[in-house]
């Protein structure tokens, strides 16, 4: 079994090289030329300018993954103190959801919050002013935050709920109360957990385009925005998409680095 | 106590957060008018999903491609799982694990656009085959990763002992390992079908003109005057709600039995 299996891969890796592999550097070829093959540098700098679009997508997806945070991590914790079957279906309850489809989902906070929506149609029939909510920022936010929360829920959770309570009583026993518990124990304990969650989330947030297309209006582009339209759309040019699809990739791998980087280091202080 | 009341209050608000709006949604998918004043029950969006030519069609061809995809994918990772698992080379392997991680990490969005500008370069029009090669790519790495560990797991002296009494080979692979490593397989095509019937970003950018019920939902939805839309969410929810209902209460209620027999034992 063992020497001839070791062949079994083979037409995975041939795969991979092909439709993974190849395809990012076609994304790097055809970023450095131009439509007739000869290479060139005007992509990527008429792609800077594109930079503010990018700086605002980071902004709004640094904003909307702290907010997953601070809301999941009582969640997260608040589970994993329950008992195994009600752990088992409040999961259950968090990934129901994220079953539905992602349009779906984005469709359905724009019933909430369109200008004709249920929320402004409740406020008119009290009596109230409607409210301007859909086709703003606040809205993008919004739209990230109940997508991608659950992505913060699932591996924080899973990571609390491995830490014993006994842990957690000895800290009380030996005089903590609830807020050092949670900072000299459970946080660092969980950090594992927090920066996958921050990647999980950050990452669909800065490369979004469904989201913003359809809650944040013409007025509040992204970038997905931007390359979804030089892919696909109305600014057609692949040469051009390229090179902003590169700025994307800069910073996703970034955030990859940076938060590896940590995640890395801070095990290795826990072990130690 | 007061405080366990508490956070007992966050989580249920955490949960109307995310199940409000599906509630919404599932409610006025019943009413007789469009728009978000209620006006009467209706069942006439259901009507009108089901006479949606476009619709249908878009369906069908989303299960036929996640049926393609998936088997294709199943196949593919299965193979690349057993060669992985039996290689010896550290290094070889450690690229191998990189390699089925990309899809995984990289943005959707460049997943796509990547696939899309091969198919470009390769003059490849966007249609069943991009939209297939492309699905196959981004499940294989969830059914390689479902089936490894049942392979780390399995027990290597079942396998000799199957040839000592007797087994080719061949027949010891089939009648010990792929019935011990069936659950990965299992789990691994279903969640490739899942992930498939489920993508639209990576469909968007390659899938020509031909539709997919994601993308389809996407231009109804970009047009925001759509109420079929919510009798498809409030179908595809319950669809989902009996699926996992049915998995779940198994499960807990074998586990509750296993915990009570587990206390008799003490």
């Amino acid at each position: 079994m063992k020497m001839k299996a070791k062949w079994a891969s083979a037409p995975y890796i041939i795969w991979m090289i092909l439709f993974t592999i190849i395809p990012l550097a076609m994304i790097v070829y055809f970023a450095f030329t131009g439509s007739d093959g000869s290479f060139t540098l005007e992509n990527v700098k008429n792609a800077g300018v594109h930079i503010p679009t990018l700086a605002n997508s980071i902004y709004l997806a640094l904003i909307s993954t702290v907010v997953c945070l601070v809301v999941a991590y009582p969640f997260a914790y608040y589970i994993s103190r329950k008992s195994y079957s009600k752990q088992k279906m409040m999961v259950m309850l968090v990934m129901l959801p994220m079953w539905m489809n992602f349009l779906l989902r984005t469709h359905a906070l724009s019933a909430l919050i369109e200008d004709n929506g249920v929320i402004n149609t409740i406020l008119t029939s009290i009596g109230l002013e409607p409210l301007k909510m859909i086709n703003t920022q606040g809205a993008v936010i919004f739209g990230m935050v109940y997508n991608f929360l659950p992505y913060m829920i699932m591996p924080l959770y899973s990571i609390m709920t491995k830490i014993d309570n006994r842990t957690i009583e000895a800290a009380a026993d030996l005089g903590a109360n609830t807020l050092q518990t949670h900072r000299s124990i459970i946080v660092p304990m969980s950090v594992p957990g927090i920066i996958s969650g921050i990647t999980m989330v950050f990452v669909p947030s800065v490369s979004t385009f469904v989201i913003s297309g359809l809650l944040g209006g013409s007025e509040n582009y992204l970038i997905g925005d931007i390359i979804t339209a030089q892919m696909l759309g109305s600014a057609y040019n692949l040469h051009y998409g390229s090179a902003t699809s590169l700025l994307l990739m800069i910073v996703v791998l970034v955030t990859m680095i940076i938060f590896n980087g940590l995640d890395s280091e801070d095990t290795e202080g826990m072990l130690a | 106590m007061k405080k366990s009341k508490l956070s007992g209050i966050y989580a249920a608000l955490v949960l109307l957060f995310l199940y409000a709006p599906i509630i919404i949604l599932i409610v006025f998918s019943f009413n007789s008018e469009k728009g978000y004043s209620w006006q009467g029950f209706s069942l006439k969006w259901y009507e009108e999903l089901f006479s949606n030519e476009l619709i249908i069609e878009s369906f069908r061809n989303t299960l036929i491609v996640a049926f393609i995809a998936s088997i294709f994918a199943t196949v593919l990772g299965t193979l690349a799982a057993l060669g992985v698992y039996s290689m010896k080379n550290k290094a070889a392997k450690g690229l191998i694990q990189n390699v089925t991680n990309l899809p995984l990490l990289n943005p959707e969005i460049v997943t796509g656009l990547s696939l899309m500008l091969l198919f470009a370069a390769m003059r490849f029009a966007g249609g069943w085959v991009t939209l297939i090669i492309a699905h196959i790519t981004f499940c294989v790495p969830s059914v390689f990763l479902s089936i490894l560990p049942k392979l780390r797991q399995l027990n290597k002296s079942l396998y000799e002992a199957a040839m000592d009494l007797g087994c080719s080979p061949a027949k010891a692979f089939q009648k010990v390992v792929i019935p011990e490593i069936m659950p990965g397989i299992i789990t691994g095509f279903l969640m490739a079908f899942t992930y498939s019937i489920d993508d639209f970003v990576i469909s968007y950018f390659t899938a020509g003109n031909l539709p997919t019920l994601p993308i389809t939902i996407y231009s109804m939805v970009k047009k925001r005057v759509s109420p079929e839309i919510n009798a498809l969410s409030t179908l595809l929810f319950l669809a989902v709600f009996l699926v996992l209902l049915v998995t779940n209460v198994r499960a807990i209620r074998k586990e509750k039995e296993l915990e009570r027999k587990r206390k008799a034992v003490k």
